[in-house]
C-alpha cells in the first residue's frame, strides 16, 4: 500500500504523464467529463462521469477502412491506428466492472482487434466511492465500491490518498511513478472501506433484488404484459444506451466522401426505429419491443449466455439522464414484483 | 393542486366524459417522475402525482393518445398548451378525443442544479413556500427555490392557456418576458466568437436524440436522420462539421413552429443550450416579420408559411449584422 498526500496528487499525475497520457474526470459545461490532464487542470470531485469510461476502448465512432475510387480501380486501405500506453484516473467500481462486461463481447472470437489494442494500452486507477449517489445500485450486481478493483485501486482518506496495484501492470505503474508515493499500511484504510460500506446500506436502492427476475421464466417475461405499460411513454431517443456502461452496440455504415466511402462503426440503440433493419425492413416495429429488448438483454438474454453474468452494473445513469424518468430499477422492480417496496 | 386533480379526473371517469388520464407518475426519489396514462381510480390514488418536478411536457403524447379510442383526459401547464395549441394548428391532435384541465405552475425544479450545489444521496425532495428542502441520506438541506429553478421557468414567458376545456386554480397572464437577452449576448459575440460557441457547445452532442424526440414541434412519422434511405442518416457523426448540421437543420425545420417550450435543453444529457439556436429564430422572425407567438393562436396563419407583400426581402440578411 503506497499513499500520497491530496494536496501533492498533482506530483503524482506529474509523474505519470512524463510517461504517458493521463485523463480523469474533470468539471465541465457538460458535468463530469473524461479530459487529459495537463499542468493546471484539477479532477472533478463528482461522483461519476456523465458520460461513461467506456469511451476509452470503444469510441463512440470510429473509421475502420477507407475506399477510394479511380475509374474503375477500387484501392481499400484498412484503418491503422497508433496505439500508445494511457492511464485513466477516478474510474468508479461500477466502470471498472464494466469492462469485464464488455471483454466477454469484443474479446471473445472473433477478437475486435480495435477494442483489444485499446483494452491493452490501458492502465486504470480506480477510485472508492466516499459519497455515493441515491441513484447508485452496484451492490446488487456484486459490485463492491468500497474495493474498486482495476489495475490500481485508490482510496481518498481525509487529506491522503491510498493507492494499491491489483495487476502486474498496476504494479508496473505504481514503480514507474514511485518517487511520488510513500510507503503505507494496508489496515489504514479499513475504516474508509467500513464507512463505505455503511453508506452504501442505507441508500435507497440497496436492497433492489434480482430475485423475481430470476424465478421467472425467460418466455413468461418476454409475453408479459407488463411492457406495455413501462414503455408506454418512452421517447426512443439513445440516451440511456449511451450513457451506459455496458450498452455495446454499434453500427457500420459507410461515408460517400465524394471520391470514395469512409466506412466507420458508431454506437447503436435498440431503442431506435432503424436498429437492425434488414431488408425486409424491422423485427421490432413498437417502441415496446425495442423497449422491452433493451432491458431483456442486460437482465435475461445476457446472464443466460454469459454463466449469469447482468449486462449492468448499477451505475445509475439511465436513472439520472432518461428524460423520462423510466430506468432499469423501475423495470426490475416491475417485473420482479416488487414495485412497492 | 395534485388533490384538486386526483378529484377532479377520478369524477371525469365515473361520469364516462374521459377513459384514460394523462398525467405524471411518482418514482423512486420524489424527483425521478414519469409522465403516464392512468385508466382507474385505483391507479390515480396509488401513484399520480403534481409537484415542481413534473416538467415533461406532455401534450406530444397527444398525438398518438387522441387516436385512441375514446377521450383521454389531459393536464395541460400553461407552457404545455402553448405546445398542444401548435399541434392543433398543424392537425396533428384529434382535438375531440381529448379533454384538458389547464393547470397552474409556479415553475419548476431543475435536480441537477441541486445537485451542482453538492448535494447527492437524495431520497425527498419537496418545495416549502420560496425554498426547497432536500433529504438525503447525508442530511437534510434548504436552498433557495429560484437558485434551483430551471433555467426556462426563469424567463416564463406566460402563465396563461391558450387551450384547454376548464381550469384548475387561478389563470395567470401572459408575461414579459427576458428570454431574448441570453439570444442579444449571442448577437453581441464576433462571428468568430459566435461560431467558437456553437461548435464548443455543439461538439459534446452524443447525438442520442433526446432533443429530437421530446421536441412536441419534431413530429414526422421517420425523421430524415432515422431514414436510411435518406442519405443523409446517421447515428453518429463521421465528422463534427455534420453534427453542428444536425442541430441546424432541426432548427430550421421548427422555425415558426417552436412555441419555446424548453424541453429540448432539459433533456439534453450533455447540458447544451439547444434552445438559445431556436430562441434566435424566434427573435428574428418577431424582427423580420412582426412579432409572432407559435401556439398562441391555432387558427393564425405562420410566419414562415405565409406570403403577404410586406414580407422582407431575402437581402434583408446583408443589411442586419449577419
Ligand atoms: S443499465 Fe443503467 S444502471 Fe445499468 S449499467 Fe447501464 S446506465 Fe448503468
Ligand atoms: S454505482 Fe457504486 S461504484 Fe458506481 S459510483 Fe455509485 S457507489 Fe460508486
Ligand atoms: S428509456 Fe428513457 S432514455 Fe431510454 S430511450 Fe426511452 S426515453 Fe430515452
Ligand atoms: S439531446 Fe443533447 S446530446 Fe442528445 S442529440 Fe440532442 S443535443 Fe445531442
Amino acid at each position: 500500500m503506497l499513499k500520497v498526500s491530496v494536496d501533492k496528487i498533482n506530483d503524482l499525475f506529474r509523474a505519470i504523464a512524463a510517461t504517458q497520457k493521463l485523463y480523469l474526470p474533470v468539471d465541465t459545461n457538460a458535468g463530469a467529463q473524461y479530459r487529459e490532464w495537463s499542468e493546471g487542470v484539477t479532477m472533478s470531485q463528482a461522483l461519476n462521469t456523465n458520460r461513461s469510461a467506456k469511451d476509452f476502448f470503444f469510441p463512440q465512432t470510429e473509421n475502420l477502412a477507407e475506399f477510394k475510387m479511380e475509374g474503375k480501380k477500387i484501392e481499400v486501405k484498412p484503418q491503422v491506428n497508433e496505439y500508445e500506453d494511457y492511464v485513466v484516473f477516478g474510474v468508479r467500481a461500477c466502470d471498472a466492472a464494466s469492462f469485464a462486461i464488455l471483454d466477454r463481447v469484443f474479446l471473445s472470437e472473433p477478437v475486435d482487434t480495435f477494442y483489444a489494442h485499446r483494452r491493452e494500452h490501458g492502465t486504470i486507477i480506480t477510485l472508492a466511492c466516499n459519497r455515493p449517489a441515491e441513484t447508485c445500485f452496484c451492490t446488487t450486481f456484486g459490485v463492491d465500491p468500497a474495493v474498486p478493483g482495476g489495475d490500481v485501486s485508490a482510496w481518498q482518506k481525509g487529506e491522503e490518498l491510498y493507492l494499491e496495484a491489483q495487476t502486474e501492470k498496476g504494479e508496473k505503474l505504481l514503480q514507474a511513478v514511485a518517487g511520488a508515493l510513500s510507503q503505507a499500511e494496508s489496515e489504514d484504510i479499513e475504516p474508509v472501506k467500513a464507512a463505505i460500506r455503511v453508506m452504501m446500506e442505507k441508500l435507497p436502492l440497496a436492497k433492489l433484488s434480482l430475485k423475481g427476475i430470476e424465478d421467472q421464466k425467460m418466455l413468461d417475461l418476454f409475453y408479459s404484459d407488463k411492457w406495455n405499460a413501462l414503455s408506454e411513454s418512452c421517447l426512443g431517443c439513445g440516451t440511456c444506451t449511451f450513457v451506459c456502461p455496458t450498452c455495446q452496440c454499434y453500427d457500420v455504415r459507410d461515408f460517400d466522401t465524394g471520391n470514395g466511402i469512409q466506412r466507420f462503426r458508431c454506437w447503436d440503440s435498440c431503442m431506435y426505429s432503424d436498429f437492425t433493419k434488414m431488408a425486409h425492413g424491422n423485427i421490432r416495429n413498437s417502441q415496446m419491443e425495442r423497449f422491452r429488448q433493451r432491458f431483456m438483454h442486460k437482465l435475461v438474454y445476457f446472464p443466460e449466455n454469459n454463466e449469469g453474468i447482468y449486462s449492468c452494473v448499477g451505475c445509475g445513469r439511465c436513472l439520472a439522464k432518461c428524460p423520462i424518468h423510466m430506468n432499469i430499477v423501475k423495470v426490475i422492480k416491475t417485473m420482479g414484483g416488487t414495485e412497492n417496496e | 393542486m395534485q388533490e384538486a386533480m386526483i378529484k377532479r379526473a377520478k369524477e371525469l371517469l365515473a361520469e364516462g366524459t374521459v377513459n384514460r388520464v394523462m398525467g405524471w407518475q411518482a418514482g423512486e426519489f420524489a424527483y425521478d417522475i414519469t409522465p403516464t396514462v392512468f385508466s382507474s381510480a385505483d391507479e390515480l390514488d396509488k401513484a399520480f402525482v403534481y409537484n415542481d418536478f413534473c416538467s415533461a411536457n406532455v401534450s406530444k403524447y397527444m398525438i398518438k393518445e387522441s387516436r385512441k379510442e375514446g377521450k383521454i383526459l389531459c393536464f395541460l401547464k400553461p407552457c404545455d398548451s402553448y405546445s398542444f395549441n401548435q399541434l392543433l394548428a398543424e392537425h396533428r391532435i384529434w382535438r375531440d378525443n381529448v379533454y384538458i384541465i389547464g393547470i397552474p405552475s409556479y415553475g419548476k425544479v431543475d435536480v441537477n442544479k441541486v445537485r451542482a450545489k453538492g448535494v447527492t444521496g437524495i431520497t425527498g425532495i419537496h418545495t416549502d413556500g420560496p425554498n426547497v428542502v432536500v433529504e438525503t441520506i447525508y442530511g437534510s438541506e434548504t436552498m433557495v427555490k429560484m437558485d434551483v429553478m430551471e433555467d426556462r421557468c426563469l424567463c416564463c414567458k406566460s402563465k396563461k392557456h391558450m387551450v384547454y376545456d376548464e381550469l384548475l386554480g387561478e389563470e395567470g397572464e401572459v408575461l414579459q418576458s427576458n428570454r431574448f437577452e441570453q439570444v442579444e449576448a449571442l448577437e453581441n459575440m464576433t462571428p468568430e466568437e459566435r461560431y467558437e460557441f456553437w461548435r464548443s457547445e455543439l461538439s459534446k452532442c452524443i447525438r442520442c436524440n433526446a432533443c429530437r424526440n421530446v421536441c412536441p414541434a419534431c413530429t414526422c412519422e421517420n425523421c430524415v436522420f432515422d431514414n436510411p434511405a435518406s442519405g443523409v442518416a446517421n447515428k453518429a457523426p463521421s465528422s463534427d462539421f455534420e453534427e453542428n448540421m444536425f442541430h441546424i437543420i432541426r432548427a430550421f425545420h421548427v422555425a415558426g413552429r417552436c412555441t419555446d417550450c424548453g424541453e429540448c435543453s432539459r433533456v439534453c444529457p450533455q447540458n447544451i443550450p439547444l434552445h438559445l439556436l431556436n430562441r434566435k429564430f424566434i427573435k428574428d422572425i418577431n424582427e423580420l416579420y412582426g412579432t409572432y407567438q407559435a401556439g398562441e393562436d391555432k387558427d393564425a396563419r405562420g410566419p414562415l408559411t405565409n406570403f403577404t407583400v410586406d414580407d422582407c426581402e431575402p437581402s434583408i440578411v446583408h443589411h442586419r449584422r449577419g
